[in-house]
């Protein structure tokens, strides 16, 4: 493991404590307001506050749990989508494959981001695990068209040939044979899918469509934006919650490239 | 041309599928949003009007759900979007025919500029593995992780609150007539220059990055140690051997991620109060103007498909084989 996995490593772990620790360690009630008037960061508000005195850093600290539970929730539902519709067509080919693939280039090509929007501003109560939901049904396509692929290069092998000589069932060959040598691909996979449905999540808070009942690092944007915080040049407002954003993705990212690395050696650092 | 009629039916099922998507959420999803508008707009809406609705919403409950599939596409064919609320009692078809040379003028210049500049970097990244270029990826990695609204919000307080060099909304200067004036484009440049650099800025990264890994695994190739084997120039090897494979699921990539890329430009319209497709899509989710968004949706998904054939007759001239196949 390289020195910018490991930094991945310890950024997402440190959110991951935050977003459980987070509502303990929050020096203030998110919503609660305060006579403290829009004011620039100092000792008692390290992020300063908002227009109607709450908190930014205890909305920062409380918002990171709405992040990571729609990471996480998305990652896992998405990633078995992708398993069950990529590897299914690679490794049955033929007409099977044929409708599965088609299925995934539709979802790739149609844009999430306007149809989400809809769905979610028709739904009566858009919260958070029903939004993780959506973003689920149209976030596993990617991951499905890089399995099918790998699945296809993987089917031919001595060793499948092998278990399907032995009369091995299919569904035996794909889960005992296939799927432990696709383990990089879905991890890396799962990791995409987070940062997909993350960015997705903050969005739609930021758009206005999600219920704003609770706080992610996307509604802490959203009022940001709705109060005029970029005329009144109170930057506090808005650059802790996307400084974060940031941070969480490129975190993910850097442990994609490891992930990356120690999938295709060819991409590894030359030793001088 | 065998490739190309398969795309191209491809294309017409995900049109179909967008479409049908179209039909079936309103008549899926609980509450009658659109019932509720109808009720309170009551009698300024004209018969026509109000009948068109019905039929794209199916509120005609005592119609079968083929009879309403059947009206649904026939309203489509007519170009018949309905009426928005929000721009009351404008047609949708009119908001979006005045919006959509905006968002194709930004997004589409934008897409292409960040995709050249990007293939362009990660080709001379992965020929030169190791050198200062590499610790040019972290950078951009952190610059694509960062959400496009977000990065057009600094990018406002920055060049037009902090220091105001720039306009921070709007496509032109208020005032201007649009006409073919040296004043007018003038101004519609001006207007462009944040959001534009805002959509490069956070998208070329990807391009560097998925180039720069191709050319990795590329210029490993024999073909690669043949041509440098019988002392070709340097720069024809990197690009008429190695880049010119490279490149190819780059662009098959481009293909499939210009949806999601378009879905952040429309972000950064919103951002910049830019009067492109993004930006009146934002003032339908206020007014929860639902045949303005449902409008939106058809209209960016026809885009995207068109600029994905072109995406395929680029490819069709880059790789032989696909020609030579039928």
């Amino acid at each position: 493991m390289n020195l910018k996995t490991k930094l991945g490593l310890g950024v997402l772990a440190f959110f991951a404590l935050v977003a459980v620790a987070g509502e303990w360690v929050a020096p203030y009630d998110p919503s609660a307001m305060s006579d403290d008037l829009l004011s620039p960061p100092s000792g008692a508000h390290w992020f300063g506050t908002t227009m109607t005195g709450q908190d930014v850093f205890s909305q920062v600290l409380v918002g990171t749990r709405g992040v990571m539970v729609v990471g996480l929730v998305c990652g896992v539902l998405a990633t078995l989508l992708s398993i069950l519709v990529g590897v299914t067509a690679g490794f049955l080919g033929g007409a099977a494959d044929e409708a599965l693939s088609m299925l995934s280039n539709v979802f790739l090509v149609i844009p999430a981001l306007p149809l989400i929007i809809i769905v979610a501003s028709m739904l009566p109560s858009a919260d958070t695990v029903l939004i993780a939901a959506v973003i689920s049904l149209t976030a596993w396509a990617w991951g499905a068209r890089v399995l099918r692929a790998q699945t296809m290069s993987l089917r031919r092998r001595d060793f499948v040939e092998a278990a399907r000589a032995s009369g091995e069932s299919v569904w035996r060959i794909i889960v005992f044979e296939v799927l432990p040598n696709l383990t990089a691909v879905i991890a890396s996979g799962f990791v995409g899918t987070v940062i997909f449905a993350v960015m997705l999540q903050i969005t739609l808070s930021f758009v206005g469509v999600v219920s704003l009942s609770t706080w992610n690092w996307g509604t802490i944007l959203f009022w940001a934006q709705s109060n005029q915080a970029l005329g009144l040049g109170a930057w506090w407002w808005f650059v802790p919650a996307g400084l974060c954003i940031a941070l969480l993705g490129t975190a993910l990212a850097l442990i994609n490239f490891g992930i990356d690395e120690y999938a295709n050696p060819r991409l590894r650092k030359v030793r001088a | 041309m065998t490739f190309l009629l398969r795309r191209g039916v491809f294309y017409l099922v995900t049109l179909w599928a967008a479409i049908t998507v179209n039909f079936l959420l309103p008549r899926l999803l609980p509450g009658d949003p659109v019932q509720a508008m109808i009720t309170k707009l009551g009698g300024r809406l004209n018969s026509d009007a109000m009948a068109s609705l019905y039929v794209l919403f199916g509120l005609d409950e005592d119609k079968s759900i083929w009879r309403q599939y059947v009206d649904y596409w026939g309203a489509l064919v007519r170009g018949d979007l309905g009426l928005s609320f929000t721009f009351f009692p404008t047609p949708v078809a009119d908001v979006l025919s005045q919006s959509l040379p905006w968002t194709l003028g930004l997004v589409g210049v934008t897409t292409v500029i960040a995709f050249l500049l990007g293939t362009l970097l990660g080709v001379y990244a992965g020929w030169r593995r190791g050198s200062w270029l590499d610790s040019l990826i972290p950078v951009t990695t952190f610059l694509s992780s960062i959400p496009y609204f977000w990065l057009g919000l600094i990018a406002i307080s920055l060049f037009s609150v902090t220091w105001p060099l720039l306009p921070a909304s709007g496509g032109y200067a208020p005032g201007l007539v649009p006409e073919l004036s040296g004043e007018f484009v003038g101004s519609v440049l001006e207007h462009a220059v944040l959001p534009g650099v805002t959509i490069v800025v956070s998208s070329v990264a990807g391009w560097i990055l998925g180039m720069r890994n191709m050319m990795v695994t590329v210029t490993a190739e024999d073909y690669v140690l043949v041509a440098k084997a019988k002392g070709l120039p340097q720069r024809r090897i990197m690009f008429a051997y190695a880049a010119r494979n490279a490149v190819l699921p780059s662009i098959s990539g481009f293909a499939l991620s210009l949806g999601f890329i378009v879905g952040g430009a429309l972000l950064v319209e919103m951002v910049f109060s830019y009067p492109g497709l993004g930006y009146v899509l934002f003032q339908g989710i206020g007014a929860k103007d639902y045949p303005l968004m449902q409008g939106v949706f058809l209209v960016i998904t026809l885009a995207v498909l068109v600029a994905n054939l072109l995406a395929d007759v680029g490819y069709l001239l880059l790789d032989p084989r696909t020609r030579r196949e039928g």
